[in-house]
């Protein structure tokens, strides 16, 4: 669909769309703008932050940069610049992230240090994000290939029933594409297949090693696509009168082995409901990017929780919709944000990833429209 | 509404493919659209598959497949299949027009006509698809690019549109395809008047997006990034009724009953004025306009039909499309300049010289080359005028924004002013623009040469000297090359480069590279009295002077040469270049062709009097001062016999083919083509004339002096 996109109009025009939603705010008050890239190079190199920033229209005094932690650039781009608020340096930011993974392939033209074999610092496998979520299943048997299938059919359901609904669209920045057949529009997600079966998942191939578990069906496609966030101090919020969609309350990084990159969210999660004096059992809904199923799955074992708990991801995710890498933490932070909404009775949910080489992230938020009590499952 | 387009078929245009086998056809490309509010748009992307460089251009081919794709949008939308049709172009462009390499190819009036109705029956079609239609112009839209959008229903421009245009009067055409009719309907008739008449005699001016949208030309302008989605928008608020599109600029009853016919008159009596009646294609444009007032779509396209099957088989648009390309294409390639990879490199300016002239080079060099600019005189008190003024110049463009103050501050600094030669060391470009005697230019050039390194270039701009002989006395005389500049130097485009027998390979091509960085168009020619611009004016200025010191009235001779169309008549010119300098151009000539150029007696006894023209408040001319008759009168030889109308003309139609003919087979130019850039660049002679010699050929003085024409076949029309 993008393939004659470049990768910087992508997110300049969905920042262009976060600007024309927020009418209210004076573009000379964004303090910073955070845009993040797994590979920096070509139509996203040149500190993309920067140039979207100029492209889109900013005044040339709001400052901007690039930022990279593979797939939880935009999650780590939010963290800096709410850190900045934090801290008192910035009152309004904006952060997101692109990736066009048509045009940048992932690891396209990276070097990795030879010392990371010859002293075995990591195994081969590390590299190979397929090769790593094979290994999950190794590690833990009791994730099957059946409920990674049965988690990866239900993503598909689950982003078709909302999009029937009409909860995605809201937040969608349509754009126009060029093709052999001339111009179009793109005004939703490309390659979803609401009609998969167990039976046809059950078919795929295993790209990863023989006779193996991780299929097409059960880990993101490679997709292109920008996300982009206006992040304020409450007191900017309050003086600009911007709509408030969710506070942020914790967020956290961590490093696990690198063979086993899935497993990240476990550690960064326990590590940000520590900081929020939280527990998971606080946490009344989950966007947890599905890089593979049996990653997300991993996380749902860890603490407990059923593979369909309709706390966890209700609108589908990465499986169904893809997963551009750098761009994906912010899009998780959308859809939470649109459910906070729909859910009054939610205080706290969670947006949580795996990160390649071995990292989670996770973020807690809090509903602004939290009106207490809970509502009956 | 009765349909405009009912009156066309598809069939009869049949005979124009033949003529568009080579045709680069410009698709037209369908994808359909969900709108936000529901319902569907087909958009039309117009794209001839090449990039950028090679705009789309709608031929024949392009034409009747964007007529196919719009029957088979109607029909979808009869069966209520889409809400909408909307066109846009391809990356920064949406249509340039129609192809005007292919108009040597239409063969009669019959096969023009046929162009014209083709383009009403295709592109008419958006505003009669039974839904409501879009023009979403992203980018260029000239001629025809433009009559697509103005034939549809609703239109948005791109901020940043490269250019928006109706060229067609400039090229000796009207806008034929819709515009004539469809503009003042929709932006009002002075508004039509200044987009289909006025911009293109301008030297072919173009309107920004920004002000296309001001005149009411589209009816939303948005920014780029967005555009496309901003105007997919917008045209889903318009059908849904959220949007309601108010045309301010739309005439009226009252503009029509009041302001119409009067605005028509009005342009008109300007025209007459500015060009004369000539030139066909404005007033035919102005004619179309005028009855665009009060007559129906239809008849309004039938009569752009024949008004452009008129033009379009004629004589002056043909000699149009010559020039045109003499313009746009011989002059960006100079016929036999050396390769550029010779060119010296040039990093440092002298002038010799701090006068008016000198400091408008000087000015000029510093502004389009951003090198050090040295300018030298007699004393430190000229020299500090010369800089003074320049400095003064800078500052104005500063002041009108026209340059920013960084820049400013950067030609200032550039621009340094002596009154010792040695300090002209390291340049390795100057030129001299000192009085016009020999002996001064070759001592000033001689001066310099010890100061500057043998391989700098010593570029003059004489105007009557030889060029070889003020390099005569130089040690390095290789190095040396004319420069012809034209008056305002700022403004005139053409530059006569003249190679001397001596002059080397890499002088010529510093000099066509240095002429490029000034933004100017060069021509070579040869060492010969008055080069090419000047010999020729001479020769026509010379007949006008001998005509009426021989008694021929002052408005005979203005009658005579009134059908060439030029933009002022021989003493106009000659009050223009100023009388002094006129005389001395005859005296030039007469000394170098005594037997075919006249000296004039009368003219030198005028310019020490100061008398030619009678002018009004304002200095436009009114006719001819008494006084100045009267001094003429006293050098009238006794015995001389006044020339009829008739007879001046031919001869001044002879004399030019004659005199032109022989620079031909003297070398001073290699072609005909380059004789008529020069002129319309360095004389600003009409594109209907050609410049000069397809004129020539289509009155017959060519055959009549030798017997042949300059261009095989003659460029004339089918009629």
């Amino acid at each position: 669909m993008y393939w004659g996109t470049r990768a910087d109009d992508l997110i300049v025009k969905a920042m262009i769309g976060l600007l024309e939603r927020n009418p209210n705010l004076p573009k000379e008050r964004v303090d910073d703008v955070a845009i993040a890239a797994t590979t920096q190079e070509g139509d996203q190199g040149l500190t993309l932050g920067r140039t979207a920033a100029i492209l889109a229209g900013l005044p040339m005094s709001v400052p901007g940069y690039a930022i990279d932690r593979m797939c939880a650039g935009a999650m780590t781009a939010v963290a800096t610049t709410a850190g900045g608020i934090a801290f008192g340096a910035y009152d309004v930011a904006i952060a997101g992230g692109v990736e066009h993974m048509g045009r940048h392939p992932m690891g396209g033209n990276a070097d990795p240090n030879p010392r990371f074999l010859a002293e075995k610092l990591v195994s081969g496998d590390a590299l190979n994000m397929g090769m790593t979520a094979e290994r999950l299943h190794d590690r833990f048997p009791a994730l099957t290939k059946e409920r990674a299938d049965r988690f990866g059919m239900r993503s598909q359901q689950k982003v078709a029933a909302a999009y029937a609904a009409g909860h995605i669209q809201p937040d969608l920045v349509p754009v126009a594409l060029r093709s052999e057949q001339g111009y179009g529009l793109a005004t939703m997600d490309e390659g979803m297949r609401p009609e998969t079966t167990m039976e046809g998942l059950a078919g795929l191939k295993t790209p990863f090693r023989p006779h193996g578990r991780v299929t097409a069906g059960n880990a993101s496609p490679l997709t292109d696509g920008a996300t982009v966030s206006l992040l304020a101090s409450a007191d900017a919020a309050k003086e600009l009168g911007l709509g408030v969609k969710m506070r942020l309350v914790s967020f956290a990084f961590a490093g696990v082995e690198p063979e086993v990159m899935g497993i990240g969210p476990i550690p960064s999660t326990e590590k940000a409901l520590k900081k929020a004096g939280l527990s998971i059992d606080d946490i009344g809904l989950f966007e947890l990017n599905e890089a593979f199923a049996v990653q997300v799955l991993s996380l749902l074992d860890h603490f407990g929780i059923d593979d369909d708990d309709p706390r966890v991801n209700p609108w589908g995710g990465a499986i169904a919709i893809g997963h551009p890498l750098a761009s994906s933490g912010v899009r998780l932070m959308i859809q939470l944000a649109r459910q906070f909404e729909q859910h009054p009775e939610v205080q706290y949910g969670l947006t949580a990833m795996c990160v390649g080489l071995g990292q989670g992230g996770s973020m807690i938020w809090e509903n602004p429209h939290y009106r207490g009590g809970r509502k009956g499952k | 509404m009765t349909s405009a387009i009912a009156q066309y078929s598809v069939e009869q245009f049949e005979p124009l493919l033949a003529l568009s086998e080579d045709e680069v056809v410009t698709h037209s490309y369908v994808r359909d659209v969900a709108l936000p509010s529901g319902g569907t748009l087909a958009l039309v992307t117009i794209d001839n598959g090449r990039d950028h460089t090679r705009p789309s251009t709608l031929g024949p081919k392009g034409l009747l497949e964007f007529a196919a794709v719009m029957d088979e949008q109607a029909a979808r939308a009869q069966r209520g299949e889409i809400a909408a049709v909307a066109v846009t172009g391809k990356p920064f462009i949406l249509a340039a027009g129609a192809d005007l390499s292919k108009v040597e190819s239409i063969p009669d009036r019959a096969s023009g006509k046929l162009m014209a109705q083709l383009g009403h029956y295709a592109l008419g079609k958006l505003g009669e698809l039974g839904v409501p239609s879009f023009v979403f112009i992203n980018g260029l839209a000239l001629g025809g690019g433009v009559e697509v959008a103005l034939n549809a229903d609703y239109r948005t421009i791109d901020r940043n549109a490269a250019a928006i245009a109706l060229p067609e009067v400039f090229l000796g055409i009207i806008p034929g395809w819709g515009g004539a009719w469809l503009l003042p309907n929709l932006i009002g008739i002075e508004n039509a008047l200044k987009v289909v008449v006025e911009n293109p005699l301008k030297n072919n001016r173009t309107l920004t997006a920004t002000q296309a949208f001001e005149l009411g030309m589209a009816d939303a302008i948005f920014d780029s990034a967005t555009f496309l989605e901003s105007s997919i928008r917008w045209a889903d608020d318009v059908i849904a009724g959220r949007t309601k599109v108010k045309r301010p600029n739309q005439p009226g009853k009252i503009e029509r009953a009041v302001k119409w016919d009067a605005a028509i008159g009005i342009a008109r009596s300007m025209l007459e004025k500015r060009i004369g009646t000539i030139a066909r294609s404005p007033y035919v444009a102005l004619d179309l306009l005028k009855a665009a007032k009060s007559s129906d779509k239809a008849t309004g396209f039938a009569a752009e039909d024949e008004a452009l099957a008129d033009l379009i088989s004629g004589d002056q648009f043909r000699a149009s499309i010559y020039a045109f390309n003499l313009v746009q294409k011989r002059a960006k390639k100079p016929a036999g300049a050396p390769d550029k990879s010779l060119a010296k490199p040039v990093t440092r300016i002298g002038v010799l010289g701090a006068g008016l002239m000198a400091s408008q080079f000087a000015l000029l060099f510093v502004r389009r080359l951003q090198v050090p600019v040295i300018i030298t005189d007699l004393d430190q008190e000229r020299v500090d005028k010369g800089i003074a003024y320049i400095h003064g110049e800078i500052s104005a463009l500063e002041q009108k924004g026209r340059l920013h103050a960084d820049d400013a501050n950067r030609l200032r600094a550039l621009v340094t002013g002596t009154t010792d030669k040695a300090d002209f060391a390291g340049c390795d470009w100057v030129i001299e623009a000192v009085f016009e005697e020999l002996s001064i230019k070759q001592q000033v050039f001689a001066e310099i040469e010890q100061h500057v390194s043998p391989e700098a270039v010593l570029a003059t701009n004489t105007s009557s000297l030889s060029v070889e002989q003020i390099g005569a006395k130089l040690q390095h005389p290789e190095r040396v090359v004319g420069f012809h500049f034209f008056n305002p130097v700022a403004v005139m485009p053409l530059i006569e480069v003249v190679r001397t027998p001596t002059t080397d390979e890499a002088t010529l091509a510093t000099a066509m590279v240095t002429a490029a960085g000034l933004k100017k168009n060069a021509v070579i020619t040869a060492d010969s009295p008055g080069f090419v611009v000047n010999r020729i004016l001479a020769k026509l200025l010379g007949e006008a002077m001998h005509a009426v010191e021989t008694g021929t009235p002052f408005e005979d001779v203005v009658e005579a040469q009134r059908h060439f169309g030029l933009p002022m008549d021989p003493f106009v010119l000659l009050d223009l270049v100023g009388l002094k300098v006129g005389a001395h151009v005859l005296d030039t000539h007469h000394a170098a062709f005594p037997e075919r150029f006249f000296p004039s007696p009368a003219l030198h006894e005028l310019a020490e009097a100061g008398v030619l023209l009678e002018k009004d408040a304002k200095g436009n001319p009114k006719g001819i001062d008494k006084k100045a008759v009267a001094i003429v009168a006293k050098h009238r030889p006794a015995g001389s016999q006044p020339s009829t109308v008739a007879e001046l003309t031919r001869r001044l139609e002879d004399g030019l083919a004659d005199e032109i003919h022989r620079m031909l087979q003297e070398g001073v130019v290699s072609s005909p083509e380059d004789i008529d850039l020069c002129m319309i660049l360095g004389a600003g002679w009409p594109f209907q004339m050609g410049g000069v010699t397809p004129f020539l050929d289509r009155v017959g003085a060519s055959e009549r002096v030798f017997g042949d024409t300059f261009h095989h076949p003659p460029i004339r029309g089918s009629h």
